[in-house]
């Protein structure tokens, strides 16, 4: 199990069957299996909030939903993630690839980086930061149960070293 | 005609479709003129209402869904336009009530006042068509996606805030699409 099988079967396996995306080069894999998976509707978004509004129809409409970005899109969704996702108490997975962190050779990515998990923890919203695809896996397998039953999003951080 | 008459004639139109109402005003004036467990109010996130009726829509292929959103709103997720067009749910009718202002937050001019929204639905390929020119039932029940402009003045009307919690309009909604 590779960095990227890892997610894409934890999501799999915690019954993933609607993903909206804003691409990352790190995540360029996964996008592809995600394409190529009939059993997963994948809508590319222009950014990540209108993705987030997707999201919520989406699980209205029946599904379980995760959302694919770059941590920059956190900082695109965070009054829908608020006035939307937990106003009404959707659950939902945000896969990050946490950008800005150890590796990083592109300095814009730094600061909205370094703020993401305070960003998170500011929003008191769940987050975890798997540094292995075994941990990966667990963690996405475990995030759509445990953000039904907070009613809040769960996150999945991974960052550069982890791929 | 101002914005609660555009909502009391599109309604004439609607019988079982599942309707996403924007956030304000919009959403009071559906709920003061016609609650129903097929209405799903935001109560924030301005701009969403054409998103969340795309995941709706892709997720019950076989209900229709209108949206019925605002020109603020719009001008706030101008993306949508293209997202909702990449996608075309045949089931999918976007409703934007053009008042030319913020109408919530005190009528305040929009840049959307002097601008076609037809033409710049067309633009990027979305089926666009003046609310006054067709038949919206015909409209809804088609093949197609369609973006339906209804101008109208800017006004806001008496309507009272929602008497529903956030939990309230989603599970009476989730039921009603269940069944």
């Amino acid at each position: 199990m590779d960095s990227t099988e890892a997610i894409y079967n934890g999501l799999k396996d915690a019954g993933i069957n609607f993903i909206v995306s804003v691409p990352c080069v790190n995540l360029s894999k996964l996008l592809n299996m995600i394409d190529e998976d009939d059993e997963i509707i994948h809508i590319p978004v222009t950014r990540e909030e209108e993705g987030i509004g997707l999201c919520a129809g989406a699980y209205l409409g029946g599904k379980r939903t995760a959302i694919l970005m770059q941590n920059s899109g956190l900082g695109n969704s965070i009054n829908a993630l608020k006035s939307l996702t937990e106003l009404y108490g959707f659950p939902l997975i945000m896969v990050m690839s946490h950008r800005g962190t150890e590796g990083e050779n592109i300095c814009g990515q730094v600061p909205m980086g370094q703020s993401t998990p305070l960003i998170l923890e500011a929003m008191n919203f769940n987050f975890f930061k798997p540094g292995n695809p075994e941990a990966a896996y667990e963690d996405i397998r475990n995030s759509w149960e445990l953000s039904e039953e907070q009613e809040k999003p769960v996150s999945v951080l991974l960052e550069i070293k982890y791929w | 005609m101002q914005r609660r008459d555009a909502i009391l004639k599109i309604m004439e139109y609607i019988e079982d479709e599942l309707v996403v109402c924007n956030i304000g005003f919009p959403s009071r004036e559906l709920y003061d003129i016609e609650d129903r467990k097929e209405n799903f109010y935001m109560i924030g996130s301005m701009g969403l209402a054409s998103s969340i009726g795309l995941g709706l829509a892709l997720s019950q292929p076989d209900k229709d869904i209108v949206v019925i959103d605002g020109d603020g709103a719009l001008l706030m997720n101008m993306g949508s336009l293209v997202t909702v067009n990449a996608c075309s749910p045949r089931n999918l009718t976007w409703i934007v009530i053009n008042n030319g202002a913020y109408g919530s937050t005190g009528n305040q001019e929009t840049y959307a006042k002097d601008l076609d929204l037809v033409e710049i639905g067309k633009s990027v390929g979305l089926k666009s068509y003046n609310f006054f020119e067709i038949d919206l039932k015909r409209k809804i029940k088609n093949d197609s996606c369609n973006l339906i402009v209804f101008n109208c003045k800017p006004g806001n009307s008496q309507a009272p805030i929602i008497d529903l919690t956030p939990e309230e309009i989603k599970n009476r909604f989730m039921k009603v699409i269940e069944k």
